[in-house]
């Protein structure tokens, strides 16, 4: 049965509120019965036996950008597409379905282009080759003669 | 029609009884009381059974593994070691916390719960049966799509929180993992909302029906591929093998949770195993019919006309029938999870971006425009209905 009030939500804050109290009694409340001996050798940072270097805070991979702004693309039209969708059988029931076919077709292209033009731009390869083309090595040859 | 849990018992006079006495007793309306205590009585149980559903994946997964290696697997604790989960999780409680001494303290803590409560809010909405769901919320699969990902968030913070190597480049794997094969995940349940014509679980089960073939997987041949496209995509979602990435043993030692022990751990492995059963739960009721039982013997109607039964009896029986269906098909789905971790082996991190941006993201917008076309062109009957039409006519 569809809901439009708030406290059809209530199960999920009842649930959350669970979630916190096992966490706050297995963690904190169970202290209690745990052993607690620290030591500087225990606190390091695990490396396999050798002393850490540095902080493991540093600069990220250039790729975890791209890979998360094209998500996020794909991830809203993904979004903005559900309440177009959820009314599509209503209107192919009513034989109206032509309407909404073709506005969920013009958009899902769009997406089809997005996600052409990501590939051809290479941005979807893991692994992006940075070495020069053939013609690339043949223009820098080129500029090279002439100076 | 699908209920949720204080709408199915609200149909029951004792239930009335109860909420009147309670008036009664308290001076005013106790009808919100009253939904408080029936929802905080079934979350409670559900929270329970999920945890036991957990501690037994642990135990089934070894169990499993064990078989598909020709070992023996836990058999000590309990008969045939069926109680090992619990000694495990008494081994948590008891062991020692440590803090790593350059960790970001408050973020640490914050990660197994983030993980832990994205995944307890997702219980509300998985379909037991048509009078056991918590809650029967209007853009059900929407909700579900946006809450789990508080666990890859949870996966990045507790790679991030620990200041170790490992756990940095676990994390990192984790997180561009999760939000990538979210794409395919989406874009599939949207072709889900296309057929069935609600984004709630009740109405992806409500129009399928019990028999295999008036499940959604095989309504029309794009539907069958999404069921594919959606199995792999919930794998990686969870980080199962052979998604495994970001706590791939042989590579990053434990991943994004190499500095965690006891029973942040614990509450971690937890949320990880919950989290496969809803997701399995999500694929049964989208994919699998649901709790649909076959010739409708769901409703109950069979029980109180054939068989003369009382109008409560009958119905919940069906209902029990229902609860069976759906667990049944979900421990199903949940094996076949299991065997592919032990069958196939760890991808690169190269091949699962390619995997997921360059095969299953096309393959999933294909689907949803040939679902959209095929509903337009046969007006949304399934491929039976239409194979049925075209010889009957042809006669």
């Amino acid at each position: 049965m569809a809901s439009y009030t708030l406290d059809v939500y209530m199960p999920v804050l009842i649930l959350m509120g669970l979630s916190v109290g096992l966490f706050l009694v297995s963690v904190f409340a169970a202290k209690i019965i745990r052993p607690s001996k620290p030591s500087a050798l225990k606190e390091q940072a695990y490396e396999c036996g050798e002393d850490p270097v540095g902080t493991a805070w540093s600069n990220f991979n250039v790729r975890f950008y791209v890979v998360s702004l094209i998500f996020i693309v794909f991830d809203v039209e993904g979004a903005l597409m559900f309440p177009v969708a959820s009314i599509y059988r209503k209107f192919v029931e009513v034989g109206e379905g032509g309407v909404i076919l073709g506005s969920l077709l013009v958009f899902i292209s769009v997406l089809v282009v997005g996600i052409v033009y990501c590939w051809s731009k290479g941005d979807l390869d893991w692994v992006r080759s940075f070495q020069l083309s053939e013609d690339q090595v043949k223009q820098l040859q080129g500029a090279e003669k002439r100076s | 029609m699908s209920l949720s849990i204080n709408e199915y018992l609200n149909q029951f006079e004792a239930h009335q009884q109860a909420i009147a006495f309670l008036s009664d007793f308290l001076g005013t309306d106790a009808s919100g009381i009253m939904t408080f205590l029936v929802f905080g009585a079934a979350c409670f149980i559900i929270v329970n059974i999920m945890a036991l559903v957990g501690g037994l994946g642990t135990y089934a997964e070894r169990k499993i593994s064990a078989d598909i290696q020709l070992r023996q697997g836990p058999n000590r604790v309990g008969p045939y070691g069926i109680l090992q989960f619990l000694a495990d999780g008494v081994k948590m409680i008891m062991k020692e916390d440590i803090f790593p001494a350059d960790a970001d303290k408050p973020l640490f803590n914050l990660a197994p719960l983030l993980a832990l409560t994205g995944v307890f809010a997702t219980l509300a909405l998985v379909p037991f049966s048509s009078g056991f769901t918590l809650v029967n919320l209007n853009m059900g699969v929407f909700f579900l799509i946006g809450v789990s990902s508080l666990v890859g968030v949870a996966v990045f913070l507790g790679g991030y929180a620990s200041n170790s190597k490992w756990s940095m480049l676990g994390g990192m794997r984790g997180a561009s993992q999760i939000i990538s094969y979210e794409v395919p995940v989406t874009i599939t349940a949207l072709m889900i909302v296309l057929l069935s014509g609600g984004m709630s679980f009740g109405a992806f089960v409500e129009t399928q029906g019990g028999l295999p073939h008036e499940w959604y997987i095989f309504h029309n041949p794009f539907t069958f591929i999404g069921f594919f496209v959606f199995f792999v995509g919930m794998l990686a979602e969870t980080n199962r093998a052979p998604f495994d990435l970001p706590e791939a043993e042989s590579e990053l030692v434990s991943g994004y949770h190499t500095e965690y022990t006891g029973m942040r751990f614990g509450l971690f492995a937890l949320a990880e195993y919950i989290e496969v059963f809803v997701l399995c739960g999500v694929g049964v009721a989208a994919f699998l019919g649901g709790y649909k039982v076959p010739f409708d013997l769901g409703s109950g109607a069979l029980f109180i006309d054939k068989l003369g039964l009382p109008v409560i009896v009958g119905k919940n029986i069906g209902q029990v029938l229902q609860v069976g269906s759906f667990v049944t098909k979900t421990l199903a789905m949940y094996y076949l999870v299991i065997w592919v971790r032990w069958t196939f082996p760890r991808i690169r991190v190269d091949q699962v971006m390619t995997i997921c941006w360059k095969y299953l993201t096309p393959l999933a917008l294909f689907n949803l425009v040939g679902v959209a076309i095929w509903m337009y062109a046969f007006d949304a009957h399934s491929i039976w209905e239409v194979l049925g039409q075209a010889f009957s006519s042809g006669h």
